[in-house]
């Protein structure tokens, strides 16, 4: 075993489907899942003479982007060709962005665990998707679909910063969140709207210069980019351990192996003869476009995040958690509102805790297009009634459930039919104890006797005779001062 | 009939004296006849031409009661054209003189079919051209060259070699051209015509199959200064789907038609008066300078100081967009696919290499060339300098002048196979055409007069950004007074 002790590098680009109504330099359609090539007019064949027109929609979106990560919105950006020639690319050029990206430089906090960091991003430019070939269902022969040719797609480009698998695929998740939060890209990792290519280096720790990188193409879940690229990583570490030098090349995951794989070498990198693309004008954004766009962004993550450690008293972790997604956030400034602010501790456990359990327990996600079982207002009306002490939170609980399914239509209604008001008057809950104090000698004895335990057991005795609908705490209370006297 | 101005059919239409149909059929009837020693026409179909007539003349019914509002909204009602087989045209073939799309049948009309078919106009059929408007004599198309009408031994000039022969042998009254260093002008000048590129953006790309798309510009081609204002009215206008054509109010080019010339200021730079003119091509130009400076116009010398090296940037910037335009040429999906090949690189390369002819796949080679990685800073950036220097030479000048003129052609048709041997021979007879291009000005050829072997001689007019009025205008009043441009070959009556 060397001594030698590894620093892992990773840069991400990230291709993200934009959700416009039509395609990036044509009207056709981009919804999912039509059948093949019926969305591809004219234009996104390439038939001769066809000309690109640009979609103003597609522009929004990276201005908004570009604004969510604190970018500069370049005024006057290019559109270039990058030649190559494949069935899939109908015009043997995929227009794209080159020497001056819309969006330059920017960046976004991450978190691993407790500790939060922030990537640099390089840029993010505006480009054309290809279309698919289809080589399973043609014998000897490959299908071509270009319903998805000329789908529009800002490609992300990270900085260098990430140093682990793990910040890696936290810098996945949190734009992944963040693009969705901003209503730029639908987040459908199984339909292709969001994808990664990792590039990937090793290098002793303390040395300046980077190790030579190999890209991972096409990662398609934050599962498998871990997977890849730990063992890209330990697959570097072994070569060079080994002394063999790493070969820069793009490699593929194979998720059945969980390995790497290189497909294609330095050596055989297409010279794909970019130049500026003389059908598009310079794409200008003027300062009032910027501020059109900034108008119709929402509150960002971050500042949330922030608004919530500030006004509601939450803690940085809460207040993270929370911000996770728009739809997360909204959910819980519902319920708070509901409830009322004085609440808010108490909205954050319960959003964090027992929805976002249950949601998981379902295999749900709080995201656009998935209504939450249980509206903000039925769960505030839970959380009233634990705090002006009418629920037990075991009580509460059950409630919850059974509102979670649809049972009732509120709290109140749910309490009133099971009879689930907590008893809190002291001296039922006396009489209760005197009865269980007379009936359990023996543990009273042990008590006496310095075994924390039977107080405990006695705990539990009195619940049981009060079908649980005493306050536990009250119950203790009172116990601990019978047993005293 | 067949001599007659678009002024004089639209009046013989509007009275008539000739239905649309009889018009065409006209037309047709000679293309029949001529066409096969000329070999203007790729395709002509007689069906869908005289479909297209009848709709002009049941229009024209529908509209008689008020033949003075019909007339002055459907001016080219009727009137037939035919178009350069570079444009789109649905139904049509459409092959651009290549194998490549030798029965590609388009589904869409460009938009400048779409323009002149509104305008009511008859397309007669599709106009043979040098394969993807790549050649200066009309060689290089895949279905043969096409035969100079004054003279069946030399080129009829290219790449809109096709349009000029139809117009000049009278098998057509005018057509669509298309213009990326001096196609429309240089076969113009080689037949006796009348065309004009108008400024680049003038007139939507859309449907015109790309050679280079930063020079390509489409105009018509006619006998005069006058159908030409006519028709590229109709041609003319802001279309969405082609983000370089520019928005502007619609123009009426015929306006300034009868405008005097008294104080139009000329420019002559000197530097298309210098050794690369015949003798016979200069002492023609000089009389239409002297014709003008009788009409009431001043000549001034100026300087394009950068002219010696357009043909050098233009056989950069041109061959490396066409080397990306035409990759779209690939056998996927349209057009010519080998018949046999071993694999998908084999495909592409038994595809290209027998659709294509072989001045394309020169140009090809040197857009590819010069567009590689540790080149291009070399020749493209370099040749894109140039091309801002050339149009700030046009502007310098333009502080002097109002417009240019000189030679459109160093020298008259020449002979088939003369200038095949040296691309570079073939590419230096559009010198004085290709800076207009790259600076994206108007410029028209005129007839005005004939050099040795009793071949046409044209002059280059070059105006300012949007001056295709006052260029027209120009032409015009030199037609007025002289008749190089009505006259035609002979034995094609």
């Amino acid at each position: 075993m060397s001594a030698t002790k590894w620093e892992v590098v990773i840069g991400l680009e990230t291709h993200t489907q934009l959700k416009t109504q039509s395609k990036i330099f044509s009207g056709s359609s981009v919804a999912f899942g039509a059948s093949p090539n019926v969305q591809s007019s004219a234009v996104d064949i390439a038939l001769p003479g066809v000309l690109p027109v640009l979609n103003r929609e597609a522009v929004v979106c990276a201005i908004k982007f570009g604004l969510a990560v604190g970018a500069t919105i370049a005024p006057r950006s290019i559109f270039a060709r990058k030649n190559y020639f494949y069935p899939d690319l109908p015009k043997g050029y995929q227009i794209s962005q080159f020497e001056i990206p819309v969006v330059q430089g920017g960046g976004l906090a991450i978190r691993v665990g407790e500790v939060e960091k922030y990537v640099h991003l390089t840029r993010a430019h505006l480009e054309e998707d290809a279309g698919k070939s289809l080589h399973e269902d043609f014998q000897g022969k490959t299908g071509i679909d270009l319903n998805r040719a000329g789908t529009p797609l800002l490609e992300i480009v990270s900085e260098p910063d990430m140093r682990s698998s793990a910040e890696a695929v936290a810098y996945a998740k949190a734009l992944h969140a963040l693009v969705q939060w901003i209503g730029i890209c639908d987040g459908n990792m199984q339909e292709g709207s969001f994808r990664c290519d990792a590039n990937v280096s090793v290098r002793p720790v303390g040395q300046k210069e980077f190790g030579t990188r190999r890209e991972i193409k096409n990662l398609n879940s934050f599962r498998f980019m871990q997977q890849a690229i730990d063992f890209e990583v330990q697959w570097q570490i072994n070569e060079i351990e080994e002394g063999r030098a790493i070969q820069q090349a793009t490699v593929l995951f194979n998720s059945d192996t969980g390995e790497t794989r290189a497909m294609r070498s330095k050596e055989d990198a297409h010279d794909y003869r970019y130049f500026p693309d003389p059908d598009l004008l310079p794409l200008e954004i003027t300062p009032a476009w910027i501020a059109e766009v900034k108008a119709s962004l929402p509150e960002l993550p971050e500042a949330m995040k922030a608004r919530f450690e500030s006004d509601y008293g939450l803690s940085a972790y809460d207040a993270a958690t929370l911000s996770a997604s728009r739809e997360m956030a909204n959910y819980f400034e519902e319920t708070l509102t509901a409830a009322g602010r004085e609440n808010a501790k108490l909205c954050a456990n319960w959003v964090m805790g027992e929805v976002a359990g249950r949601l998981n327990k379902d295999g749900m996600e709080i995201s656009a297009g998935h209504a939450v079982p249980l509206a903000p207002t039925l769960l505030a009306g839970i959380i009233r009634r634990i705090t002006d002490n009418t629920l037990s939170n075991k009580m509460a609980r059950e409630v919850f459930d059974a509102l979670w399914v649809g049972e009732e239509k509120d709290a109140d209604a749910v309490i009133a039919a099971r009879g689930l008001t907590q008893v809190t008057d002291s001296g039922a809950i006396e009489s209760v104890i005197d009865e269980v104090l007379a009936t359990n000698a023996k543990s009273v004895e042990e008590f006496h006797a310095g075994k924390d335990k039977a107080f405990n057991s006695l705990v539990g005795q009195v619940m049981k005779a009060t079908k649980g609908k005493a306050d536990p705490q009250q119950v203790n209370d009172l116990l601990r001062k019978k047993l005293a006297t | 009939m067949i001599n007659a101005s678009l002024k004089e059919l639209s009046a013989a239409l509007a009275q008539r004296k000739i239905s649309a149909v009889e018009l065409a059929t006209l037309f047709l009837n000679r293309i029949e006849r001529l066409n096969p020693a000329l070999n203007a026409f790729i395709t002509t179909d007689r069906e869908k031409t005289l479909a297209q007539a009848q709709r002009s003349d049941d229009a024209r019914k529908v509209g008689a009661g008020d033949t003075v509002a019909f007339q002055s909204k459907a001016p080219l009602s009727g009137i037939p054209l035919a178009h350069k087989d570079i444009f789109c045209t649905q139904g049509w073939r459409t092959t651009c003189g290549s194998k490549m799309l030798a029965n590609f049948v388009s589904p869409y009309d460009a938009h400048v079919v779409e323009r002149m078919a509104t305008a009511g106009m008859v397309t007669l059929g599709k106009l043979n051209m040098d394969e993807f408007a790549m050649g200066s004599s009309n060689e290089t198309s895949f279905f043969g060259a096409v035969k100079n009408p004054w003279d069946v031994s030399r080129v009829p000039g290219g790449s809109s070699g096709g349009s000029a022969a139809a117009i000049a042998a009278r098998l057509a009254p005018a057509a669509t051209g298309t213009d990326t260093g001096g196609s429309i002008r240089q076969p113009a000048a080689l037949c006796g015509l009348t065309g004009i590129k108008p400024t680049y953006g003038v007139v939507s790309r859309y449907g015109m199959i790309a050679f280079a798309s930063s020079l390509d510009q489409a105009g018509p081609m006619a006998k005069s200064a006058e159908d030409c204002a006519l028709l590229l009215t109709a041609m003319a206008g802001f279309d969405t789907r082609d983000s370089t054509s520019l928005e502007r109010p619609a123009e009426d080019y015929s306006r300034d038609l009868n405008q005097p010339l008294t104080g139009l200021k000329i420019g002559l730079p000197k530097e298309f008066f210098g050794d690369g003119m015949d003798a016979d091509v200069r002492s023609a130009v000089e009389a239409a300078l002297d014709e003008y400076r009788k009409l009431g116009a001043t000549t001034v010398e100026v300087s394009l100081p950068n002219s010696a090296l357009s043909v050098p940037a233009y056989y950069v910037i041109a061959p490396a967009e066409a080397s990306s335009n035409l990759s779209r040429f690939d056998g996927v999906r349209y057009g010519y696919r080998a018949p046999e090949y071993t694999d998908l690189a084999d495909m592409y390369a038994k595809t290209r290499a027998q659709g294509f002819g072989a001045e394309v796949k020169r140009r090809i080679l040197i857009g590819t060339y010069v567009l590689s990685h540790g080149y291009y800073d070399a020749y493209y950036l370099q040749a894109q300098k140039i091309r801002r220097l050339i149009a700030a030479d046009f502007s310098a000048a333009f502080e002097q002048c109002d417009v240019i003129m000189g030679p459109t052609s160093p020298s008259v048709a020449f002979a088939f196979g003369a200038k095949n041997a040296d691309p570079v021979q073939m590419y230096l007879s559009d010198i004085y055409t290709i800076s207009t291009n790259l600076a994206g000005l108007p410029g028209m050829s005129l007839p005005c007069g004939f050099g040795n072997n009793n071949m046409p001689v044209g002059l280059q007019i070059i105006g300012h950004w949007f001056d295709e009025a006052k260029m027209l205008n120009t032409a015009h009043q030199y037609q007025q007074v002289t008749d190089w441009h009505s006259r035609m070959p002979e034995g094609l009556a």
